[in-house]
């Protein structure tokens, strides 16, 4: 072993730059999801930073540029995508209301994806006991209209973006539930995990070495999928009223406010669609980016690099 | 030059992959005479099955691609042949059976229909394709033929599928019968009853057969003439009986020194104490006993060899001792301690000294782990075995131990060969140094020259490392020179236990009997005394059963 003679504190550090040039260079192999990353980047950023330069700019109202038609400049760049029936900037008032988006979207899939899977696992890999208990809650959920419980919970309990949050995940996680369950359930019996207990793994060592790394991806790609769905649930919400409450803005708050000049300015509608659309699909692409970089028997597709590759 | 039934003339196939072109076949040519039985010999990625393909137009263009060559049939080049006219020939005058029955058969419909579609597709009247499929099943051998029209393929064993596609393939009498690998998934009982039901059959249609095969068995029990393949070109070519005396090349003199069953028998030493002790050993799942109260021992550094068809019970054997499954009565004792009332937590400390080997390296590896990976998770799962500064250097022994480079670390499984994969296998089980090694048909998998280096590799580390090794295997030439001991297993029993000589040179269980005369050998000599004495086994248990009537 070469690496053997180095001073041992450097290595992980040199092993971990290394890993991230790795990375680097598999994502630039594949020019799509390279583009995916830059525009989830650009969509963080404005996350971040938006609500905190543009809010006067979002929220500031100027009757006089009400449904201003997008691609002119003659009232300043943030009026590019136009006006809205208020007179705010479209592309400030998508910039600021990122952060809501992204913010209730990735916790209520994190969240549902975390809880979906844990239980999924233990539904998969316990007993047959609890799996059927854990099972017959995950039908409750289902059977019940996800919509008619949101309205009820948030009927109940103020809204809230916590409240909303807790809404969106809960009913999302039985999909997570019973995929994950379902692939537990077989890779369970594949010959590697059996080997695994011959040598006397413990059971937290079979599932998260050698069961989830296999689930994972398919895993990744549901909650990406997730991702267009949550955001729209919770624009559906926020049209009746019961979900965000104006002056706090998201995307899918925008898309239904847009709705009623769908006729005279598509531009209200349109644009913060364009940005969900644009999203998701970017968080699509650097999924199937990422099936493919973490399995190691695909993986040399993107090494090799620079040819197309079906 | 004469007119054959069949000519390949110098046929070059290319495939177009994304590691860059393979050549899978180098301008072979062979040919094929009406009556007459051609095998093919080759290890797997040798090319072997291409030039069927080729025949049958299976070969997917692209990738594939046809560089050159002619396939004459009936004078007429099948490759200059437009697609209607092949799909004509395909099946009514060229047929083709392949290794795995069940996944060539539709499951959805019953096996009569399937038989008739062939017929009917060819435009037969519908009675007259149902009055053929039912008198082939008959042909075949499957019993009560006018039951099985109506069963569905899940309905029968892996040999009688094996049978209904043979049928299958002669419902149109063709003048050509191609069989890739026809028996391999089958019990070496039932591989004889298949081959010899294939020759009964070409002796009454004539038809020219091409088997297809890895192994030298079947080329010296089925074959008139057989050709040897390496790399996709043709080594050797003669009379199995040729090939095996005065083999020329040197590819197919190794191939022949592999085959097993030639080496010196071990005898097991005696006054050694037996370190696992079974009895009463029993398991049903649902109505189906699959062990009925089995008992041995085996003893400190022992090979013992349990075979039996499949179904027989033996690997049910191998999951019960080392709790993948729980057994339903018996005891099994692991030097003194009974191993089946341990709980799990005991049980952890346990595993360190019973390992397993399985049948398929593919699947038993991780995909998603690397070799150093691999094997180092066993110090992970038992850290007093080894401080982690020494993972490195133990990873790279053991490697070098089962003859693989210490470079290898960081690669993944999918970057190894079949034996390679299997090697990674062993290493990581002798990560945990233990005393007792399970190996579940662990070479069955593999080609005869790989199969052969496994085995020399395994009985090096038990004469090295003293290990103790229960093989599990349906092949007996493999038992002949490995183990000490022979367990023989049929329907959940032990019909017969013996040392290596007893079982094959003096056996007293007919069903013993049965096995050792299945067995194929590659000396075309001692196969046709087997067969002998096979068909004299076969009318002794006819009269037998005439008797009981």
């Amino acid at each position: 072993m070469g690496s053997s003679v180095l001073p041992t504190n450097t290595r992980p550090a040199m092993q971990a730059r290394a890993g991230l040039r790795t990375v680097l260079r598999m994502l630039w192999a594949d020019k799509l999801a390279c583009a995916a990353a830059v525009f989830l980047l650009i969509v963080l950023l404005c996350a971040i930073l938006g609500p905190l330069t543009l809010n006067e700019l979002a929220s500031g109202t100027n009757l006089r540029a009400r449904n201003a038609p997008p691609f002119s400049l003659e009232r300043g760049v943030f009026f590019i995508l136009g006006g809205d029936a208020l007179g705010r900037p479209l592309l400030a008032r998508i910039i600021v209301a990122a952060q809501n988006t992204m913010a209730i979207a990735a916790s209520a899939v994190i969240a549902s994806l975390l809880v979906g899977a844990t239980l999924g696992l233990i539904a998969g890999y316990a007993g047959r006991w609890l799996g059927e208990v854990i099972m017959r809650l995950a039908d409750v959920i289902m059977s019940f209209p996800s919509l008619l419980l949101a309205v009820i919970v948030l009927y109940v309990l103020a809204p809230s973006i916590a409240n909303l949050v807790l809404v969106l995940a809960i009913t999302r996680v039985p999909i997570y539930l019973r995929t994950t369950r379902a692939e537990v359930l077989e890779v369970r019996e594949r010959m590697f995990v059996q080997a695994a207990t011959v040598m006397g793994a413990s059971n937290r060592r079979i599932i998260f070495r050698h069961i989830l790394p296999v689930i994972l991806p398919t895993l990744l790609t549901i909650a990406t999928l997730d991702f267009a769905f949550v955001m729209l649930a919770e624009s559906a919400l926020s049209f009746l009223g019961i979900g965000i409450q104006p002056p706090e803005i998201t995307w899918g708050l925008m898309v239904s406010q847009g709705r009623q000049y769908l006729t005279n300015a598509w531009w209200l509608a349109f644009w913060p669609g364009l940005a969900i659309i644009l999203t998701t699909m970017s968080l699509n692409l650097l999924s199937s980016w990422m099936r493919v970089a973490l399995n190691p028997t695909q993986r040399w597709r993107l090494e090799v690099g620079g040819r197309k590759h079906g | 030059m004469a007119d054959h039934l069949l000519e390949v003339r110098n046929l070059s196939v290319r495939f177009h992959t994304t590691g860059g072109v393979v050549n899978a076949v180098n301008g072979i040519s062979w040919h094929l005479d009406r009556g007459e039985t051609l095998g093919i010999l080759g290890e797997s990625g040798s090319g072997k099955s291409v030039s069927a393909a080729a025949i049958m137009n299976l070969i997917d263009r692209p990738p594939g691609e046809i560089t050159s060559g002619q396939i004459l049939f009936d004078g007429q080049d099948l490759l200059q042949a437009s697609e209607e006219e092949r799909r004509r020939l395909n099946g009514k005058r060229i047929s083709m059976i392949f290794q795995d029955p069940l996944s060539h058969l539709n499951p959805v419909y019953p096996v009569g229909w399937q038989i008739a579609e062939t017929a009917l597709a060819h435009g037969v009247a519908k009675a007259e394709a149902y009055a053929r499929a039912l008198d082939l099943i008959e042909r075949v051998g499957i019993p009560d033929p006018k039951g099985a029209m109506r069963k569905y393929p899940h309905q029968f064993s892996g040999g009688q599928r094996q049978r209904l596609m043979i049928a299958m393939a002669l419902v149109q009498k063709p003048d050509i019968l191609i069989a890739d690998e026809p028996t391999t998934a089958l019990d070496v009982t039932v591989q004889a009853d298949v081959l010899s039901l294939l020759e009964e059959l070409q002796e009454e249609t004539g038809m020219g057969l091409l088997l297809i095969t890895h192994d030298l068995g079947v080329v010296a029990e089925a074959c008139d003439r057989a050709v040897v393949m390496e790399g996709g070109r043709i080594v050797e070519s003669g009379t199995p009986r040729g090939l095996y005396h005065n083999a020329q090349h040197p590819y197919t003199r190794k191939l022949l020194a592999a085959a097993p069953g030639r080496g010196e028998m071990r005898e097991p030493e005696s006054g050694r104490t037996p370190i696992l002790q079974v009895r009463g050993l029993r398991k049903s799942y649902g109505g189906f006993e699959a062990l009925k109260a089995v008992d041995f021992d085996l003893h400190a550094g022992e090979t013992l060899a349990i075979v039996g068809e499949s179904g027989s019970g033996k690997s049910t054997i191998a999951r019960l001792i080392l709790r993948l499954e729980e057994a339903d009565a018996g005891s099994v004792k692991w030097k003194g301690e009974d191993v089946l009332t341990k709980s799990r937590r005991q049980m952890g400390g346990l595993r360190r000294q019973l390992q397993m080997v399985f049948q398929d390296p593919t699947q038993s590896l991780n995909p998603h782990m690397s070799v150093y990976d691999i094997i180092s998770e066993a110090w992970v799962i038992h850290p007093d075995i080894l401080p982690k500064a020494q993972w490195p250097t133990r990873v790279a022994e053991l490697l070098e131990q089962v003859g693989l480079k210490p470079e290898h670390t960081q690669r993944y499984p999918h970057q190894f060969s079949g034996g390679q994969r299997q090697r990674i296998a062993i290493a990581r089980a002798l990560a945990l140094e233990p005393d007792l090694i399970i190996c579940d048909e662990a070479v069955s998998a593999l080609d005869v020259s790989i199969q052969a280096q496994v085995i020399a590799l395994l009985g090096e580390l038990r004469d090295r490392l003293g290990i103790a090794f229960i093989f599990i295997a349906h092949d007996l030439p493999v038992v002949r020179d490995f183990a000490d001991r022979v367990l023989v297993m049929q329907r959940g029993r032990v019909v017969e236990q013996g040392s290596v000589r007893q079982i094959f040179e003096s056996p007293h269980e007919p069903y013993t009997q049965r096995l050792l005369a299945a067995g194929l050998d590659a000396d075309p000599d001692v196969q046709a005394e087997r067969r002998a004495a096979r068909r004299q086994l076969a009318r002794a248990i006819g009269q037998m059963a005439d008797i009981v009537q």
